[in-house]
């Protein structure tokens, strides 16, 4: 077992896991209260894996992931009430409300994103090496991505050109055994991921991805030789969610007893344990970040609460990027102005009505919400979903009833339908 | 000014762009070694050399992915699809991530990428490699959509899409590489994005084409004007997002007539798209329904006679131009 690093290292790492794991519990809670709306994807049991690899990266370094990537913009810095902002659906929020939970972003530290698509970040943290690599630049991305994303054309394609181009790219692979409910053994030929990559050149290596600081030593090997020798390589982590996929998920393709088996398991406990067993930390410092986590979620969650939703003439911000000297852009062709969003005149009228009654639900607490299926052409309204696959579970704000939002967390997941969505 | 084809403006335009912006850099299947399928990036390799003129594997999804990340890290690619048709096999990350990234994550980050793409029909290949997408991209918001007809368009607009800061589907059609055209000579002025080109003036019904039809149309016109003593005014859009409206409108209510010429299929194609757009805000200025000469709702034939059948010729539009002055000549 690798030593453990200095005290403040330490303690900043049992922090920060802290701090994501309430994060996530809390974010869970504001869903079952439908403050957080759509899809919900908890990293809940991943934080190691998470906190262990942004731990070693620089600053400069880009970090590209998923779906479930609340956790990953926390450890890279992003604070967690501009994360809840965005959960909320409020301007606050990392992306202005405009992402959600699966679409988190923050330029400014280097976190590249989150993905809604299964593998769809794998190419493009390809082109963000690229672009390091053809500027001269250290940076090296680290792309992270579940073992369901593992069977992507993607994974294949841009495991090839990484290697034929040798960019800067460290690729992990955050085993969680599951891709959404089918368990790996269903889902990949090959179960052994770190092998995955082998026939495109592409070594592969597993670590511990409980361990945060087994994961630090392996992320760090393989940030060197991206870094150094421009060898992309593929590290395995063995992690598990304790929740479900998301929060609509039933759990019915695992036992109780894995979930707890694992949970004994736990990166946060274990290795708070370990500090303190090795004296680099005492109870009052594990105390002390556990309360620090309380309260900055508690003050996020305030915040997030504050903050409004986006107003509905700012729908069409940053659709286009206005280039000077380049032409002028309609956002739709019912006007060749430049303009943001339909003109009020061209607008048809059972469009205009859509909207205005969505500014109006937008002001109140509650009230029904205008339904565009009914109403009119939903297409041509604004403001409104007409429902996706699956119907979020939430999509009605106080629809949840209180006998679910009594129960535990992870009972009231289970009652929840399934959805029918990608896989992880 | 200078006459040379389509292919070499191209060329031009990329080359000149590469040669005033370092962060533009051309990959694709192709585009190097073997100097691009259709010979546009003939010279780049010899120029620019390796790190700037990229042969990638055949992995489209990963091609067009690798693109949003360089344009995200602050290159500006131009990423070349063999065809049209090898596209469908990047929707994702055109639709998904390309289109979407500037507006999901609120301005955070541009995607300035340049995606061409060769269309069309014409040379006997078949149900693969015969498509025209136009109306495909033309409704994904976040993208540009360009479709240039003409040599000097050609250079002037995959200039200006490449000093563009968003993503842009560039469409160009496969039987027009060799078509020549005068191209004002030195660097020129890259062409704003929305400005439709009337290629020919008239009174009597406005011909709408685009891509190879914006030929058709000119042809149909000529015929129109030779044969019926009808005077057609002949439009070319151009670029498809944005739409230069005006221009088609203002013509409309001069003509009180028009026809939209495209080779892609008829069901929610561009004619379909502006055909409704004429109705809803000129409804009052038409004298007759609008027309649409689309390509053959099949999947492109092979056989010579079958496929020439399934593509507009002029002889269609004079068809369509005549039925909308029905009665009134």
């Amino acid at each position: 077992m690798a030593d453990l690093p200095d005290a403040s290292t330490c303690y900043e790492l049992l922090a920060r896991m802290a701090l994501i794991r309430r994060f996530e519990e809390e974010a869970g809670r504001q869903y079952q209260r439908a403050k957080a709306g759509g899809f919900l994807h908890l990293a809940i049991g991943e934080e190691a894996t998470i906190v262990g690899t942004t731990s070693v990266m620089r600053e400069e370094d880009f970090l590209i992931g998923t779906y479930r990537t609340h956790g990953h913009a926390i450890a890279r810095g992003t604070e967690p009430k501009r994360v809840m902002a965005e959960l909320f659906g409020r301007v606050d929020g990392t992306s202005g409300g405009r992402g959600g939970s699966m679409h988190i972003f923050d330029a400014e530290k280097r976190f590249m994103g989150g993905y809604g698509i299964v593998g769809g970040n794998l190419p493009i943290a390809a082109g963000l090496a690229l672009a390091s690599q053809y500027k001269g630049e250290d940076a090296v991305t680290v792309c992270m991505f579940g073992d369901g994303a593992s069977n992507t054309g993607n994974f294949g394609e841009t495991m090839n050109l990484a290697a034929l181009w040798t960019l800067p790219v460290l690729f992990l692979v955050e085993n969680n055994l599951y891709g959404m409910g089918t368990s790996i053994e269903r889902h990949s030929a090959q179960t052994d991921l770190s092998k995955k990559a082998e026939g495109y050149g592409i070594p592969g290596r597993r670590i511990d991805g409980m361990d945060v600081i087994a994961v630090r030593e392996g992320v760090a090997e393989g940030l060197r030789l991206a870094r150094e020798e421009e060898r992309p390589t593929l590290l395995e982590a063995f992690t598990y969610r304790y929740r479900g996929h998301s929060a609509a998920d039933p759990e019915v393709y695992r036992e109780r007893e894995e979930v707890d088996e694992w949970r004994q398991k736990d990166p946060i406990e274990t290795f708070a344990k370990r500090c303190v067993e090795a004296g680099v930390l005492g109870e009052r410092e594990v105390k002390q970040a556990r309360e620090a986590a309380d309260e900055a979620v508690e003050a996020a969650v305030e915040f997030a609460d504050d903050s409004p939703e986006p107003a509905l003439d700012t729908m069409y911000e940053n659709l286009y990027a206005v280039t000077d000297p380049g032409g002028w852009y309609a956002v739709d062709e019912r006007s060749p102005e430049p303009h943001r969003g339909e003109q009020e005149e061209q607008m048809p009228a059972a469009a205009r009505e859509l909207a205005e009654a969505g500014a109006a639900y937008a002001g109140r607490e509650e009230g029904p919400r205008p339904n565009p299926a009914i109403q009119g052409d939903a297409q041509e309204g604004s403001a409104h979903r007409v429902g996706d696959h699956g119907e979020p579970v939430n999509a009605e704000e106080g629809e949840r009833d209180e006998a679910d939002a009594a129960k535990p967390d992870d009972e009231a997941e289970a009652d929840e339908v399934a959805e029918a969505e990608d896989a992880t | 000014m200078a006459e040379m084809r389509m292919r070499e403006a191209l060329r031009d335009a990329m080359a000149e762009e590469m040669r005033r912006d370092e962060a533009v850099f051309v990959m694709g299947e192709d585009v190097g070694v073997f100097q691009g399928a259709f010979k546009v990036t003939e010279g780049l390799l010899d120029e620019f050399g390796e790190r700037r003129v990229r042969d990638t594997p055949i992995s489209e999804n990963t091609i067009v992915g690798a693109g949003v990340g360089a344009a995200m890290g602050g290159l500006r690619p131009i990423v070349e699809l063999m065809t049209v048709n090898f596209s469908l096999l990047a929707l994702d990350q055109i639709v998904n991530h390309a289109a979407a990234i500037p507006y999901m994550f609120n301005g955070q980050a541009q995607v300035p990428m340049v995606i061409r793409m060769p269309g069309g029909g014409g040379h006997q290949l078949g149900p693969t490699h015969s498509h025209s997408f136009e109306a495909l991209y033309l409704q994904v918001p976040g993208l540009l959509v360009a479709c240039p007809s003409t040599p000097a368009d050609a250079k002037a607009l995959l200039k200006a899409a490449i000093r563009d800061d968003n993503p842009v589907i560039f469409i160009e059609h496969e039987s027009l590489y060799g078509a020549k055209g005068e191209v004002p000579d030195g660097e020129g002025e890259p062409l704003h994005f929305g400005e439709a080109a009337v290629r020919r003036e008239g009174s009597d019904v406005t011909i709408i084409g685009l891509l190879k039809m914006a030929q058709v149309a000119e042809e149909a016109a000529q015929k129109l004007a030779e044969e019926h003593g009808v005077q057609a005014e002949v439009i070319d859009p151009r670029t498809l997002r944005p739409l230069d409206l005006d221009t088609i409108l203002a013509s409309v209510r001069k003509t009180n007539r028009a026809v939209i010429v495209e080779e892609g299929w008829p069901h929610g194609g561009v004619g379909a798209n502006l055909s409704t757009l004429i109705t809803e805000q000129a409804f009052d200025d038409l004298d007759a329904p609008v027309q649409r000469v689309t390509g053959a709702d099949v999947h492109m034939p092979y056989s010579k006679r079958l496929e020439q059948a399934a593509i507009p010729h002029s002889e269609h539009v004079v068809s369509a131009a005549l039925a909308t002055l029905e009665g009134s000549l």
